[in-house]
């Protein structure tokens, strides 16, 4: 897919360049004449989206980590300083942590297309393994940052999420002390949270790489699912991916701007305005909510299984709600990629999507009543999803019949022609 | 075909099934909650809804409400709450109350503060100034509790953010299209006028005043701060208690969000500008692609 370079240096500093670092040449291979499948849909324009706020949330957070000071005693002040203060301080820090939530939308989208369409199969398995890295890193990140601000949510999210690790048998409290630095959630905690949440973003932007990396040796898989065979099925990179991914990144800003300017503190917990005191707990820890599915799997194990505990139990369960994704290359037994020619698939996809939006809203929920049963069932299924639907879909399924090439089933879909019969014959496309 | 039409029927059951064992779980739960007779969800009634000058997208802060507002806090909210990160100068900044500078160097200068020591190493008072904070009515918070029955009224610097009902399915989701944001004030107003006597059989504790729209309780210990004529308007406008905590509530919106005005216009001009962006660009997405079949 990468094949070989078509780029030639042509002015002076490009040809000086080109003898001792040919960083034009990887540009070039990477961003312009990278060839595309030509049927991409707007669900393919996430990957550029996602760098997008990969940037803006370190370039707002170098700024304001200009401005904010990670000291138990003032970081609230400081944060509430930058909203007042600071000029454009309400903007960065709105945009900040509205641009985190944007994050995770975007990502869950990227997630849901790579699973539609079998993104994640033979060749791409590393691909899509960097990707669930790239996940982990973006949590730890954001669970870090919102401790930040040290509001009531900050706090308490803090002391429930770093107590969990004291259930992992043995080494769980040294752990869970290195990790608060102390016996309890403090000064130390803020500072290295702080360290860290400036940390990690570069360590997910090294991998954003490697993940970039593996996805130009593989090439972009596509909504048929198959492999591109002929460079006919493809078009390069710019001008055709470039137009349209900017086109759809200004139409997520778009919706960015909605939250950001008119509802900056939809997304937020109201508890997170008020100064973090260690004496008063909040009737309800909820944690940000793009944690909801993970915290309901988490809740969700009330009962002792032999040897481990329930806390220990629901923790195994979250971790492994996400470590189970590395393995989905190998547990998905279907030979076909694409939703498209899965009927049986597709259902199943709707449901798995499904229970994840309830997993979230359980996870907002009390753990009380019916609310323990239900995440209970979401949970079994979320699991069962991975470990029972998807190996025996591939055996059970038949699969539709698939196009011998993207470009024909372009073209049959355009009654033929090689070319669109004219702009307005082809309306139905957008 | 027999056998994929056995297949979809299977992946429907599992579905259906799955999704009504959950809603059925969540029901119960419901249909649990009413039984008792003891309120045990907070607050007992939701806020009503305030038509606010400075809700939605073009909204802007109505600054004579701001300025009453600010009347209602220093006459009366004052006495108990502190309102630490709001200094003296915002009062005379754009997208505030309108004072001039002059204005708030005067209502400063109402106060002291200690800054710094002397010559002689005694601890400096000074009248305040436009840097300066607003003054807290209790030197620290046991002294607060001390004289409030034990409980500790809450800074007011960002209470119209750090206060909000839940909304619950399916409000929440019409919320971001509204889009409301009005929760805090919304609450403000609707407990500082939602004092009345308690139902027949409820016992409120000794101290504690019953207020059903107390969002963590039946009864607060606050006792009703507000009633007709006890703030003194001079422009005309009806000094009841309802006006007095919409002022009081627009108030302490702007003292939680001072920069709401530029927030929202800003949005507007970058919204319309990206639209328009948006709009070019999918133009020539159009055009170039025009050849080429996808």
């Amino acid at each position: 897919m990468s094949g070989h370079s078509t780029y030639e240096p042509r002015t002076g500093v490009e040809k000086w360049l080109e003898r001792r670092l040919p960083i034009v040449r990887l540009m070039h291979d990477t961003a312009v004449s990278y060839p595309t499948p030509r049927n991409l849909n707007y669900f393919w324009t996430f990957g550029a989206i996602l760098v997008f706020m990969l940037v803006v949330q370190i370039l707002t957070g170098v700024v304001l980590a200009m401005h904010y000071a990670a000291n138990s005693a003032v970081a609230f002040q400081s944060v509430e300083a930058i909203m007042r203060d600071v000029n454009w301080g309400w903007l960065l820090r709105y945009m900040h942590a509205n641009g985190a939530s944007m994050f995770f939308i975007a990502v869950f989208i990227h997630m849901f297309k790579a699973m539609y369409y079998g993104s994640y199969k033979e060749p791409r398995e590393l691909l899509w393994i960097l990707g669930v890295i790239i996940l982990l890193l973006m949590m730890a990140t954001a669970f870090m940052g919102y401790v930040l601000p040290w509001g009531q949510m900050s706090f308490w999210g803090a002391t429930v999420i770093t107590n969990f690790f004291t259930a992992i048998p043995l080494v769980g409290e040294p752990i869970q002390t290195l990790l608060i630095g102390g016996f309890a959630v403090d000064n130390a905690t803020l500072n290295r949270f702080f360290s860290l949440h400036y940390l990690l973003p570069f360590m997910i932007f090294g991998v954003v790489i490697l993940h970039i990396w593996a996805l130009h040796v593989s090439g972009q898989n596509n909504p048929l699912g198959i492999d591109t065979k002929s460079e006919k099925d493809t078009v390069p990179f710019t001008p055709y991916a470039t137009l349209k991914d900017v086109f759809a990144l200004v139409v997520f800003c778009l919706f960015f701007g909605w939250f950001l300017f008119f509802q900056p503190n939809y997304l937020g917990h109201p508890d997170n305005y008020i100064q973090a005191n260690p004496l008063v707990t909040p009737a309800h820890i909820v944690p940000e909510w793009y944690f909801l599915p993970f915290y309901a799997i988490l809740r969700a194990i009330t009962f002792d299984i032999g040897p481990i505990n329930s806390k220990l139990g629901g923790v195994i369960a979250m971790f492994g709600s996400i470590a189970i994704l590395v393995f989905l290359p190998w547990l998905d037994t279907s030979k076909v990629r694409s939703a498209r020619f899965r009927p049986l698939f597709k259902i199943f996809f709707w449901v798995f999507a499904i229970t994840c939006v309830m997993l979230g809203w359980l996870g907002s929920r009390p753990a009380e009543g019916g609310y323990v049963l239900a995440a209970q069932l979401f949970t079994a299924y979320y699991f069962a999803h991975f470990l029972i639907v998807l190996p025996l879909l591939g055996f059970l399924e038949t699969p539709k019949p698939l196009p011998t090439s993207i470009t024909d089933a372009v073209l049959a879909k355009n009654g033929g022609h090689a070319h669109p019969v004219g702009a307005a014959a082809s309306p139905e496309k957008h | 075909m027999t056998k994929t039409m056995i297949r979809w029927a299977a992946a429907a059951v599992l579905g259906v099934g799955l999704g009504f064992g959950g809603f059925a779980a969540v029901a119960q739960e419901e249909h649990g909650a009413e039984e008792a007779h003891a309120p045990t969800h907070f607050p007992i009634y939701k806020p009503e809804y305030v038509d606010w000058s400075f809700a939605g997208p073009f909204g802007t802060f109505d600054k004579g409400q701001l300025q009453r507002g600010y009347k209602v806090y220093k006459e009366v909210c004052a006495s108990c709450h502190s309102m630490s990160l709001v200094k003296f100068r915002n009062l005379a900044e754009e997208g505030g109350p309108g004072f001039t500078e002059e204005q708030a160097k005067v209502l400063a200068a109402e106060y002291t503060i200690v800054d710094g020591v002397d010559d002689s190493g005694e601890p400096l008072e000074r009248p305040r100034e436009l840097k300066d904070p607003f003054p807290s009515p209790f030197p620290n918070d046991n002294a607060a509790r001390a004289s409030n029955g034990g409980a500790l009224p809450p800074d007011f610097s960002l209470i119209a953010k750090a206060r909000a009902v839940e909304r619950g399915f399916p409000q929440f989701v019409f919320d971001i299209f509204v889009p409301y944001q009005e929760q805090g004030p919304d609450y403000i107003h609707a407990l500082l006028t939602g004092y009345q006597d308690p139902p027949e059989g409820v016992t409120v504790p000794e101290g504690q005043y019953y207020n059903p729209y107390f969002i963590s309780g039946m009864s607060l210990a606050m006792a009703p701060p507000l009633s007709d004529e006890v703030v003194e308007y001079t422009d005309g406008t009806p000094m009841t208690v309802d006006q007095y905590s919409k002022d009081v509530a627009a108030f302490l919106m702007w003292a939680a969000e001072p920069h709401l005005e530029a927030r929202k216009r800003l949005g507007f001009h970058a919204m319309i500008f990206m639209a328009v962006f948006a709009g070019l660009l999918y133009l020539t997405k159009r055009k170039v692609w025009r050849d080429v079949a996808h």
